[in-house]
C-alpha cells in the first residue's frame, strides 16, 4: 500500500513538472500553430538563473530560506517570461505568417541557448538549492512522500488555476481562446491578435522558467541536457491532451506522470518506452488528443 | 463585350461623372488573388456607394467571397481597394475593421467554444459603448441564450450571433457574406428583415445567391464571372430583366 501511495504522488508530481512544461506548449501552438521547440530553452534558462540566484543567496550552503526560495522562483518565472518575449518579438513576429521557419527558427534558439549554457556554467550537473523542508517527508498512508512533490502538485494546480482564471476571466484570455479557434476571425473582429501571441509566449516562457526551478527541485540538480529531456515528454502531453487546450494538456501530464512512475516500479525501465505507447493509442482512438478541437 | 471591356466600362460608369453622383464609400479597382496556384480575382473592379445595398452576385465560385476576403486583406491580393477615399492595400486586416467595417463571414464562423455573451464581448472595443440594445432588439433570442455555448445554437440562431457581432459597433459599412445560406424559409425571412433593418442605417455590400433576398434588400447590384465584374447597375434594372439575369447568374429572377 506504502509504495502504491508513494508511486501515485511521486507520478502525480511529476505530472505537474509535465504540465509546467506542456501548458506553454499547449497554448502557443492552439493559438499561433507553432510548434516552439525552443520551450526547453525557456526552461533551462529558467532553471539556471534560479540556480545562479540561489547559489548566491546561499553563499555556499545547500539550503535556502523560504523567503530566498521564493525569490529563486520569482527570477526563474521572469526570466522564463523575458525570453519568451524576446523570442515572439525578435525572432517569431519577423517570419510572421511563415510557419516552417518558425518552428525552425526554435530549433535553431534552443541549439543556440543549449551552448550557451554549456559554454558559459559547463557540462556538468549544478546542485540546486532548496529550502531544508523540501529535503524532508511526510508520512502518507504508511509512505514517506518527500515534500518536494508536495511542492511540484501545489506549483502545478497553482498554475493551473491562474492560468483559467487568466483563460476565461480576462479579455486577454477571451482572445487567446477565440484564437485557438480561429485566429483569421478574431482578426476580422478588429483585433490585433499579434499582441495576444507575445503574451502567450511571455505566459508560457513564465510557466517554463517557473517549470525549470521545479526540475531542478525535482532532480536535485540543473544541467544542460534538462530541458530537451523534459520537452519531449512535453510533447507527448500536449499531444495527448489535444493542442491547444489547457485542461487537455493537465489531464494528460497526470496521466503520464502516473504511467510513467507505476511502468518504471514494476518493469524497470518501461517507462518512457509506456507513455509513448499511451501516446500511439491516443491517436489511433483519438487522433485529436483527449480535449482537442476538431479544427 | 468581353469581361475586360465590361471591368473597364463598369469602373467608368462608377467613377465617371463624379459631379453628378457622391464619391463612392468603397473603391475597389484591378482586384487580383492568387491562391494555391489558382487566379480566382481576374482584376475586379466596381464601387461600394454609401447608401443602400450593394449586392454581389455570380455563379458558384466566381470569386464573391475571395473578393470580400481580398478587401479585408484576409488573402494576400494585388489592386487597389480604397475605403473613404483611404487606401487599404497596406492596413492589417484588424485595422480595417476598426476603420469602420463590419464583417459577417460566409458559414457564420462564430466561435463554438465561446458563449454567445463571449462571442459578443469579443467584439467590444475600447472607448466605443457596445450596442448591445440594438442587437437585442433585432435579435431577442441571443438575449435569453446569452450562456449557451455558440457551437450548440441552431443554424440560424448561429447566422443572427454572426450578424449581432458585426453589429455590435457603429459601422460605416457592412460586409455580409450569405447571410442565407442553409437556413429554412422562415429563418430567411427573418434574416432578411433583421438585415432590411440594420441596412436602413448603414451601406452594405452583400453577397447573396438567393434572389429573394436580393430582391428584398438590393439598391445596386455587381455581377462577377470568372473572377471579374461583368455588370454594375441599379439591382431593379437587372432584377427587371429575365434575360440579363438568367445569362449572368443562370436563373430566372
Amino acid at each position: 500500500m506504502s509504495t502504491i501511495v508513494l508511486l501515485a504522488i511521486t507520478g502525480i508530481g511529476l505530472g505537474g513538472l509535465y504540465f509546467l512544461v506542456a501548458a506553454g506548449l499547449a497554448l502557443i501552438f492552439g493559438l499561433m500553430r507553432v510548434l516552439n521547440f525552443a520551450h526547453g530553452a525557456f526552461l533551462l534558462l529558467g532553471g539556471y538563473f534560479a540556480w545562479l540566484v540561489g547559489a548566491y543567496l546561499a553563499g555556499g550552503a545547500a539550503t535556502v530560506s523560504n523567503l530566498q526560495f521564493l525569490a529563486m522562483l520569482f527570477v526563474a518565472t521572469l526570466t522564463g517570461a523575458v525570453i519568451g518575449t524576446l523570442t515572439e518579438l525578435v525572432l517569431i513576429r519577423p517570419l510572421y505568417r511563415r510557419e516552417i521557419a518558425q518552428v525552425l527558427v526554435t530549433v535553431g534558439l534552443t541549439l543556440v541557448i543549449g551552448a550557451l549554457v554549456i559554454g558559459v556554467w559547463g557540462a556538468d550537473p549544478k546542485t540546486f538549492p532548496v529550502p531544508a523542508w523540501v529535503h524532508r517527508t511526510t508520512h502518507v498512508l504508511g509512505a514517506n512522500v518527500p515534500n518536494s512533490r508536495f511542492l511540484l502538485i501545489g506549483a502545478a494546480l497553482a498554475v493551473l488555476g491562474a492560468l483559467q482564471l487568466f483563460l476565461r476571466r480576462t479579455r486577454y484570455g477571451l482572445i487567446v481562446r477565440a484564437g485557438v479557434e480561429n485566429r483569421t476571425m478574431v482578426t476580422a473582429m478588429g483585433i490585433d491578435v499579434r499582441r495576444a501571441f507575445t503574451l502567450v509566449f511571455a505566459l508560457g516562457g513564465a510557466v517554463a522558467g517557473l517549470g525549470g526551478a521545479l526540475a531542478g527541485v525535482n532532480f536535485g540538480a540543473v544541467s544542460p541536457g534538462l530541458g530537451t529531456a523534459l520537452l519531449i515528454d512535453a510533447f507527448i502531453v500536449v499531444v495527448i491532451g489535444g493542442l491547444g487546450s489547457i485542461t487537455g494538456a493537465a489531464l494528460a501530464a497526470l496521466a503520464v506522470g502516473l504511467l510513467q512512475q507505476f511502468a518504471n516500479y514494476y518493469i524497470v525501465g518501461v517507462g518512457d518506452l509506456s507513455i509513448v505507447l499511451l501516446l500511439v493509442l491516443v491517436l489511433l482512438v483519438r487522433p485529436r488528443g483527449v480535449l482537442g478541437s476538431a479544427t | 463585350m468581353t469581361s475586360d471591356t465590361a471591368n473597364a466600362a463598369v469602373s467608368e460608369r462608377n467613377t465617371g461623372g463624379a459631379s453628378a453622383h457622391p464619391a463612392p464609400l468603397l473603391e475597389v479597382r484591378d482586384l487580383h488573388v492568387r491562391l494555391g496556384g489558382s487566379h480566382i480575382l481576374q482584376g475586379a473592379s466596381f464601387d461600394v456607394p454609401a447608401r443602400g445595398v450593394t449586392a454581389l452576385l455570380g455563379r458558384n465560385g466566381v470569386g464573391k467571397t475571395t473578393t470580400l476576403r481580398a478587401i479585408l486583406g484576409i488573402v494576400p491580393r494585388t489592386g487597389t481597394v480604397s475605403f473613404d477615399a483611404q487606401p487599404l492595400e497596406s492596413v492589417p486586416t484588424f485595422r480595417i475593421i476598426l476603420r469602420g467595417i463590419g464583417y459577417v463571414p460566409e458559414d457564420r464562423d462564430v466561435f463554438a467554444g465561446l458563449t454567445v455573451a463571449e462571442n459578443l464581448a469579443l467584439a467590444e472595443r475600447h472607448g466605443v459603448p457596445p450596442r448591445y440594445d440594438l442587437v437585442f432588439d433585432l435579435f431577442p433570442d441571443l438575449r435569453t441564450r446569452r450562456r449557451q455555448l455558440a457551437g450548440t445554437l441552431s443554424g440560424g440562431q448561429q447566422q443572427m450571433l454572426s450578424i449581432a457581432r458585426a453589429l455590435l459597433n457603429p459601422a460605416r459599412l457592412l460586409l455580409i457574406d450569405e447571410p442565407t445560406k442553409g437556413l429554412s424559409p422562415r429563418l430567411v425571412t427573418e434574416t432578411v428583415e433583421a438585415l432590411a433593418r440594420a441596412a436602413a442605417d448603414v451601406p452594405v455590400l452583400l453577397v447573396e445567391q438567393n434572389l429573394a433576398a436580393v430582391h428584398r434588400l438590393a439598391d445596386h447590384a455587381v455581377v462577377m464571372t470568372g473572377g471579374r465584374v461583368v455588370h454594375a447597375g441599379p439591382a431593379a434594372d437587372l432584377l427587371g430583366d429575365a434575360v440579363l439575369t438568367r445569362r449572368l447568374l443562370g436563373v430566372s429572377a
